[in-house]
Formats: C-alpha cells, sequence, structure tokens
C-alpha cells in the first residue's frame, strides 16, 4: 500500500480520468462555437456603433485628404452587432481561470485579492477622466495623490525620492540601471558590468543587455543566498551595479546583505534592488536600510493591482540621494503655498524620459486606495500574514518531501521552492504534469521550472488574502495527485482532463506560427 | 488584522503550532536586528473602505476632467466615447483578475483575446505580424529602436521632429542606453522636411522613425518617408486616422507602433493604455513582447498558446528581444472589444466624421481675428493653430468659461486643438467663440 493512500481523494471532478491515454468527453457543438474568433462571426452589414451625424457642412472627403493618402479599403474588422460582441467576449471570458474564483499561488508575482473598492475609486470621473495633459493647476488631487503615493513608497523604501513613471517592473529595472550608468559616466567612470544572481529574474538580464551594459552572474551559496566569494571575486571597478532582490525569488532572507552591500558599495558600484518580493517585507525591514540605492516597486504585485491577464502593471522606482540629481522627469513637485505642480526643466543631470505623460496613473489610484486602507499597521500584517501563509503551506507539505522536498531546509519569506526531483525519478512525473494536473483540482499552478537554479522548480506564493482552509485544500490536492501517481502515473502526465482544452501543441505554434486569423479578401472571395 | 486577510487569531495559533514555532515574530529571525525596522511605518492610520472611499473622490474633485469641462485636449490622448460595452467586459472577473497566460489550457479566454487583438492589429496597420501588447505609445516607439538596433545593427537613428515630444524623449534615453546616436530632422510648413530628411539618411543609418499623423495633427508622406534604402523604417500612427489613412504597411513601413489609447481606453491621466506594436514577418523572431499562437490541443481542438517565447526575457535572459514582462493585456482587451463594436465600416465612418469636423474646426477657429493655421497640412483629427495672444494666457482665459481649448504649444504660441466624436459643431462653436474673447482680452 502506498504511504501516501490514505490522504488519496482522487480527481474531484467527479468523473475518473480513466487512466492512460484517456479522451475527454466528446466535444459538443457549443465548445466548437466558443472557439471561433470575432472575425469568423458576424456578417457584412452588422453593425453595434452609430455614428453621430454629420452636423458641419460636408466638404469633399478628397479635398481634405488627398486620395494618395487613403486607404483603398477598409480594414477588415468584424462586423457584428452588440449582442454578439457581449455574447462572444463572455462566452470567452468563461476559459479563463481567474483569481476571483480560485487560489493563484503563482511564485514571484503576488496574486492576492483585489479589492473592489480600487475600481469603484479608479473608476470616478475626477480620475478616471482626467487627461494627461490638463494644466497642472487643474489636476491638484491627482498630483497630490502622486505626490502622496510617493511619500508612502519612500517611507516604505527606506529611500528618499521616488519617480512613479515605469510602466511596470521591468520598466523600472530599466530605469535603475540607466540610472546606476548615469551615475558612474557623471563621474567619469565608465563601468561595462552588473552582477545579478543566477536566481534572478529573466527581466534582470534583459533589462542590463537593453541598458548597453554586459551581465555577470553571481553563484548561489548553499544556503541560497549569494555566494560572498563569487561576489567579492567578480567585483571590481568595472561593476555598474548589483542587482538582487530580497527575499530573492527562493524565498530567502539573505541575512549578509549589509556585507553584500559592502563589498558592492565597497568598489564604488551602486546595488539595485528588485522589489517583486516587497510583499515579504513591509513594514518589517527596509531596501533602504539594507544599503540598497535604487528600487523598484511592483504595484500589481504588492499593491495588489488586478493583473488583467498579464498587466496593466505599474513600477515606481525610489533612490538615494546620490542618484537624485539623475532621475527621470517629469518630477512632482510641492510648492510652498501647498500646490502641486509637475516639473521638466531644472534637471540637467536627469537621463530624461522613459515613457509618455506621467506613469500608470490609474494604478498609483489603487495602490495609494490600498495604503490608505491598510496603513502602517495594516501592511506589517499583510506581510506578515503572507509569510505565515508561507511557511504554514511549506509546512503542510513536509507530507510530500519524499517527492516534493524543499530546495532550502529552512523557514521561508513569502514564498518557497520546492523540487521536483524526486518526483520525477520516483513516480515518473515531472514538475509540468504535476501542475497540469492541479488544474483538474481547480488550482492555478504554482510557478514552474523558475528559479532556473532547482531542478523541477515550483516556486509557491500563497499571498496574505488566502485562508487556511484554502492552503489546507491546495495540499492535499497535491498529496492526492502523487498517492494517485504511484498508482497510475499516466494519469498526471496526461492531464489535465477538465478544462476547456487539453495540452496543446507548443512545439507546433513556434514552429509553423500562426499569429493572426486569416481573413477572406474585401470582397469576399 | 487588515479587511483583506482572512486568518483568525485561532488559526494563526493552529499554524503556528504546524510550522513548530511560536510566534510570527520567529519566522523574521533570518532579518538581522539592526536591519529590523524598529518603528511602525510613518504612514497615517488604516481607513474604512467608506472613508478611503471619500477621500480619493475628494482628490478626484479636485481634478477638472473632461466631464467639467468641454476640452479639446489631445496630443496622443483623445477624449472618445468608451462603449459600455467595454466597461463591462473590462471589469469581469475572468478578464481583470488572472495573470499573463502561463498555463494555456485555463487561458483560452486572454489567448484568444490576444490573438483576436493582433489580428486587428494586422488588419488597421496591413503588416503581416503584431504582438499582444507593449506598455503605451512612446515605449513601444523606443522598443521598435532596440529591434532595429538587433536587427540592423549600430548605426544612428533618425528622427522626424514630427514624432511625439515624448516619444522622442523616451527614444532618447533608451538609445543611450543601448548606444545609438540620435540625429533629429526639422519640419517645414508641419511635416517632416524630405530634403533633410534624405540627406540624412545614409549608409550608417540603422533605424528612421517619423509619426502620422504627426504631433502637430499634420498628415505626413509617409510613402516617401518610408523610401529609404537600407534602415528599418519605424512608423507611430494614430489608429483611429487609420480608418482612413493608407495603412503602413502599404506605404513601407517595417515596424508600426502606436498609443493605444483612443481604441476604447480611458484618458486616466495618462495611463495605463498599451502601445500597439505591429511588423513585417522578417522582423517576427525580433519582436518585444508576447505574441499568441493558434495550436491544437491533444484531441486536435483549436486552442491558443504563447509563442516564440524563444525571445522573451523568461528564456533567453540576456539574449532577449526586450525586458517587458508584465505589459497591458486588459487595455489590448478593450481595443480589440472597441474595434470590434466600431466594426469594419464604423472605424471608417468614425474618421471620416473626424475629418470633416477637424476641418469645420480649423476654418471655423482661423476665421478668429489673428488666429492663423501653424501649417497648411490636411489634418484628420487634430490641428495646430497660432495665437494673437499669448498662448498660455489665452488657455487661463479660456479655462474661466469652462472651455479647455487644447494643448499650448509654448515655443510656437500655438494651441494644438483635438476633436472626437463627442465635440459637436455646437462644441466648435462654443470653442470659437471663447477663443475669439480670450484672445481679443
Ligand atoms: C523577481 C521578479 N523581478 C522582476 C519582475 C518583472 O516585473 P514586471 O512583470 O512588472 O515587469 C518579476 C515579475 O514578473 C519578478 O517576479
Amino acid at each position: 500500500m502506498s504511504a501516501l493512500s490514505d490522504t488519496r481523494t482522487g480527481a474531484r471532478d467527479g468523473r475518473p480520468p480513466g487512466g492512460t491515454g484517456a479522451r475527454p468527453l466528446a466535444e459538443t457543438a457549443q465548445q466548437r462555437e466558443r472557439a471561433r474568433t470575432i472575425f469568423e462571426k458576424g456578417a457584412p452589414g452588422r453593425r453595434a456603433f452609430e455614428p453621430p451625424a454629420l452636423d458641419v457642412p460636408r466638404v469633399d472627403p478628397d479635398r481634405l485628404l488627398p486620395q494618395r493618402f487613403r486607404r483603398s479599403e477598409p480594414a477588415r474588422l468584424p462586423e457584428v452587432s452588440e449582442p454578439e460582441i457581449v455574447r462572444h467576449y463572455v462566452n470567452l471570458s468563461k476559459r479563463n481561470f481567474d483569481l476571483d474564483s480560485g487560489f493563484y499561488p503563482l511564485g514571484s508575482c503576488t496574486m492576492k485579492h483585489n479589492p473592489r473598492l480600487h475600481e469603484r475609486v479608479a473608476g470616478l470621473a475626477g480620475h478616471a477622466r482626467l487627461h494627461p495633459f490638463q494644466h497642472p493647476g487643474r489636476a491638484q488631487g491627482a498630483l497630490e495623490l502622486m505626490w502622496r503615493l510617493e511619500r508612502a513608497l519612500s517611507e516604505i523604501s527606506g529611500l528618499p525620492h521616488v519617480s512613479l513613471q515605469p510602466s511596470a517592473g521591468s520598466h523600472g529595472e530599466l530605469a535603475g540601471v540607466l540610472l546606476s550608468r548615469a551615475y558612474h559616466e557623471d563621474r567619469g567612470e565608465t563601468r561595462t558590468k552588473v552582477l545579478t544572481p543566477d536566481t534572478a529574474h529573466g527581466t534582470n538580464p534583459a533589462t542590463v543587455a537593453m541598458a548597453g551594459l554586459e551581465v555577470v552572474k553571481v553563484g548561489t551559496s548553499p544556503d541560497g543566498g549569494v555566494d560572498l566569494d563569487d561576489l567579492r571575486a567578480k567585483a571590481d571597478e568595472s561593476v555598474a551595479c548589483l542587482m538582487l532582490t530580497n527575499p530573492n525569488t527562493l524565498g530567502v532572507f539573505d541575512s549578509n546583505i549589509r556585507e553584500i552591500a559592502d563589498i558592492v558599495h565597497g568598489v564604488g558600484a551602486t546595488l539595485y534592488y528588485d522589489g517583486a518580493n516587497l510583499n515579504a517585507i513591509m513594514g518589517i525591514t527596509r531596501p533602504g536600510d539594507m544599503g540598497f540605492d535604487i528600487v523598484h516597486f511592483n504595484l500589481h504585485k504588492s499593491f495588489t493591482q488586478p493583473h488583467g491577464g498579464g498587466g496593466p502593471g505599474s513600477g515606481p522606482i525610489a533612490v538615494s540621494d546620490r542618484i537624485e540629481p539623475y532621475l527621470m522627469t517629469p518630477r512632482i513637485v510641492r510648492l510652498e503655498d501647498g500646490s502641486f505642480d509637475l516639473r521638466e526643466d531644472g534637471y540637467p543631470k536627469s537621463i530624461g524620459r522613459l515613457r509618455g505623460f506621467q506613469g500608470n496613473y490609474g494604478c498609483f489610484v489603487r495602490a495609494y486606495a490600498y495604503i490608505c486602507s491598510l496603513g502602517a499597521e495594516g501592511l506589517r500584517d499583510a506581510s506578515e500574514t503572507a509569510v505565515l501563509n508561507a511557511n504554514y503551506l511549506m509546512a503542510r507539505l513536509r507530507a510530500v518531501a519524499r517527492y516534493l522536498p524543499p530546495a532550502y531546509e529552512r523557514t521561508c519569506m513569502h514564498e518557497f521552492v520546492l523540487s521536483g526531483a524526486p518526483m520525477k525519478r520516483e513516480l515518473g512525473i515531472k514538475t509540468l504534469d504535476l501542475a497540469k494536473r492541479l488544474l483538474d483540482h481547480g488550482f492555478h499552478p504554482p510557478t514552474v521550472y523558475f528559479p532556473l537554479l532547482v531542478e523541477e522548480a515550483l516556486l509557491i506564493e500563497p499571498t496574505e488574502t488566502e485562508t487556511r482552509e484554502t492552503l489546507d485544500a491546495f495540499a492535499d490536492a497535491i498529496r492526492a495527485i502523487l498517492a494517485e501517481a504511484e498508482e497510475d502515473s499516466e494519469i498526471a502526465r496526461a492531464a489535465p482532463y477538465t478544462t476547456p482544452v487539453r495540452r496543446l501543441d507548443e512545439a507546433g505554434a513556434a514552429k509553423r506560427p500562426v499569429v493572426r486569423q486569416a481573413l477572406p479578401a474585401a470582397d469576399g472571395s | 488584522m487588515s479587511r483583506y486577510t482572512a486568518l483568525a487569531p485561532a488559526d494563526r495559533e493552529a499554524m503556528l503550532a504546524e510550522i513548530g514555532v511560536s510566534s510570527v515574530e520567529e519566522l523574521f529571525a533570518a532579518i538581522p536586528a539592526e536591519l529590523r525596522l524598529e518603528r511602525p511605518l510613518d504612514l497615517p492610520q488604516g481607513m474604512p473602505e467608506q472613508d478611503v472611499f471619500a477621500h480619493l473622490r475628494e482628490l478626484a474633485e479636485r481634478n477638472v476632467s473632461c466631464d467639467d469641462e468641454l476640452s479639446f485636449l489631445g496630443g496622443g490622448m483623445y477624449d472618445h466615447y468608451v462603449p459600455a460595452l467595454v466597461d463591462m467586459l473590462m471589469s469581469r472577473s475572468e478578464f481583470l483578475t488572472p495573470y499573463t497566460p502561463y498555463q494555456p489550457e485555463i487561458s483560452q479566454g486572454g489567448l484568444q483575446v490576444m490573438f483576436e487583438y493582433q489580428t486587428a492589429i494586422c488588419e488597421l496597420t496591413a503588416l503581416p505580424v503584431s504582438n499582444a501588447s507593449v506598455y503605451e505609445g512612446p515605449t513601444a516607439l523606443a522598443s521598435a529602436g532596440y529591434l532595429a538596433r538587433l536587427a540592423g545593427g549600430e548605426g544612428r537613428f533618425v528622427v522626424s521632429a514630427g514624432v511625439h515630444p515624448h516619444s522622442l524623449e523616451t527614444l532618447r534615453a533608451y538609445a543611450r542606453g543601448f548606444g545609438a546616436e540620435v540625429a533629429v530632422v526639422p519640419l517645414r510648413d508641419g511635416v517632416t522636411d524630405l530634403g533633410a530628411w534624405r540627406e540624412a539618411v545614409d549608409g550608417a543609418t540603422a533605424a528612421v522613425f517619423f509619426q502620422n499623423p504627426n504631433f502637430l495633427g499634420a498628415v505626413e508622406d509617409a510613402q516617401a518617408l518610408a523610401a529609404v534604402e537600407g534602415p528599418v523604417v519605424v512608423a507611430a500612427y494614430d489608429p483611429i486616422a487609420l480608418g482612413i489613412l493608407k495603412p503602413p504597411g502599404e506605404c513601407g513601413v517595417d515596424v508600426c507602433v502606436g498609443e493605444g489609447q483612443p481604441l476604447g481606453n480611458r484618458l486616466d491621466f495618462g495611463g495605463p493604455s498599451f502601445g500597439f506594436f505591429a511588423a513585417r514577418e522578417e522582423y517576427l523572431r525580433q519582436m518585444p513582447g508576447r505574441i499568441a499562437g493558434e495550436t491544437v490541443d491533444v484531441d486536435g481542438r483549436r486552442g491558443f498558446v504563447l509563442t516564440l517565447q524563444t525571445r522573451e526575457q523568461h528564456i533567453r535572459r540576456e539574449k532577449a528581444t526586450s525586458n517587458i514582462c508584465t505589459a497591458q493585456a486588459l487595455n489590448a482587451l478593450a481595443g480589440v472589444v472597441y474595434l470590434s463594436w466600431l466594426g469594419r465600416r464604423g472605424l471608417v465612418e468614425l474618421a471620416e466624421l473626424l475629418l470633416q469636423r477637424t476641418h469645420y474646426a480649423r476654418e471655423t477657429l482661423c476665421a478668429i481675428d489673428g488666429v492663423e493655421p501653424l501649417h497648411t497640412q490636411p489634418v484628420i483629427r487634430e490641428f495646430a493653430v497660432r495665437l494673437p495672444a499669448p498662448v498660455a494666457e489665452v488657455v487661463e482665459r479660456c479655462a474661466t468659461r469652462g472651455v479647455n481649448p487644447g494643448l499650448a504649444l509654448r515655443e510656437e504660441n500655438a494651441l494644438l486643438v483635438a476633436i472626437t466624436e463627442q465635440r459637436s459643431r455646437a462644441d466648435i462653436d462654443r470653442l470659437a467663440e471663447v477663443l475669439r474673447e480670450a484672445v481679443a482680452a
């Protein structure tokens, strides 16, 4: 009898997966219907939009826009009525899993609950219908909100200056590396390298390359922190910056951070904090106090923005005094009379602008509302609870450590990494298979195969907004899948069974890319 | 305990026992004492939901939005009507709250939306490939610069002065990073000076960039600008103007980018919106960002996945074509829903209406004593006029009468005036009346 068979519950979908080569129930006409795109629906002459009447004297359009500048055929957009559009997209939406309906422990992404209050306040006309070129004197509420958010982020990060401009985390990273470059160049130094640990998120090295610098990898010590000897060997005067997450992507807080900072600062380089994991430490410790010069925030993670199926996000940065002269423009300034302004001039060393307008203001409204709701105590509670939930789930999963051991046998922060290597060896199922079988149990799987350092990695981040019951149910599902695999590993290998589609041919998709709907010619032929 | 966490004291006790520690404090033992913040964060006390709402509403009320005045502001973002169905679909949990579709089996909705969005952008631009969105307009242009750098080598960038100033500044900041020199070609009577353009482009040019209609609203001769031998031709387009403009794919443009806000997105004081990014087939593998592709599942059913991921940062790391990860999927959803709502004929009708009203507005304003067109080029939805009085003062005078006459272009002492379908003839007449008095004052 299996060691785990007492916890075995089997698939929850109510129908047995059916073992090897299982086929789902026959596809219904309804399922086929949903896989048609909007371009394959409708009919010539259907419409949803009715244009306002032409209320000005009509001038021959050829006089206004010469023929040679005109398109000869309308763009082949759909021809559909409003009810068709609504039904099409509502049905499509039902083919998505989402955070509002279920547990989403996607490590490194902080999928915490999105309060609906935020949608309501962001939708107020004074915010949502404010034009970005509105005169600052008539956008005082917005500028004050941004200024207050800057001050809050400064306090949370322990760094004095903030720019809200970057559009997401990786954009904040680009800002940070460009700032670091500008700082060194202003001192007459050409530094060409950026150190990134081998646990770093892919955006870190990609950013370094975009900023025209060279990536140098730093190793990880057996306890999951930065390998100090390797760091010492690589830190020299050619290094512009070290990019670090702390806690890092292994869920480990690097206790040597002070020493790391000393090594990096000792060679005149700057220290960059990838704030994707800020959710572990809000109100507990601050990047600025650890010695970081530049921090990015992922407002969509730590400060709970709906992730939108892949954005929008927002990636403000906070910097130390020595980096401030190079910060992007425009900047929000508070004038002596207490009013606010946007200022472009007077920052000769600024790296300039990294996007249009003032940043993703709609995200600022939500993040600011969140900070107002939680306050200092609530933010600290969020981090403490996130860490408690992660450690609890890790403890619950100790029961399956034989197959899925923690990558590091230590207390984790807000997330933790398991290795599926023994599971693969002993049960013949990979981390990917486990993830796919979890779909049948109604859970979004953790992040898989990241960080790269850990074989068959599963990065699990439950967040603070989940209940104990949810964490228990997730742990039970993992145990059930492993117990099932002890009996018949093919079940997981062919999973999922209950999803709108089953495993998709990704290799084929990349080999013969079809990235748009082929449409008939405009004349209908 | 905050209202968004759900652990009761008894839960905490039981969970700590399961972990084998006696306090939450112990879980943070790895953080050295000297790094602990030994005081509460210096932030205001948390507030109940209704108080936060009241506070955020109070801040909103101190902004003058497009609901509060008659606004002719444009310059990249426009006050188009957003149909109710866009709001409804964007606020559905299933679109609003998931993340990037890493697990395609449970993300077919989002992936198909991306595929449809890409199709719509390809149709608008007459270019064969599109990604699933980038951050917004200016970064889209700068990312095209990085594509040109990867594809075309180390040469310099030649940029029309008609490109939106934010795009130009963004391109400059990005290019300083990856090491491309930027040369700007001036305008002549509102459009890129073709002679200077041809002179500036040489064998050492990696890419050229122009915008259509350009920042001053003028329609550029895209075919003439694109007729340069060698460099990657990048053009930023207004998606609404593409309803009637010859599509960039038919003008010799290699990469077409643009600000997606006019397509069903709110103004939001500048974001979030989305940037679109389409290109010729040969650049498919150098595109930034996510791309959805069609495929089949093991049972042969049609499905969609993120494809060509070997371009991306999570696989290729420093060799990636871009660092972008979180993009603007929800805003792109609004874009494709909006385009479906407009439909094949609606987009043309909308652009034609803007063409007529914009012409009317230009004529009407230029009939005011001392007000002159800044240029005489064709315009579609926006135009610039020079004023006989200091523009900043004129804008202030108009504001006191509830009219925002447009964007002040200080250097030219001009106004950039934008028209949408929400600005009727009566609105334009009112603008003319208020402006006449403001310039005469
Ligand atoms: C550790 C880490 N760094 C950086 C990023 C990039 O952030 P974004 O997706 O907001 O660009 C992510 C997230 O996806 C991340 O997990």
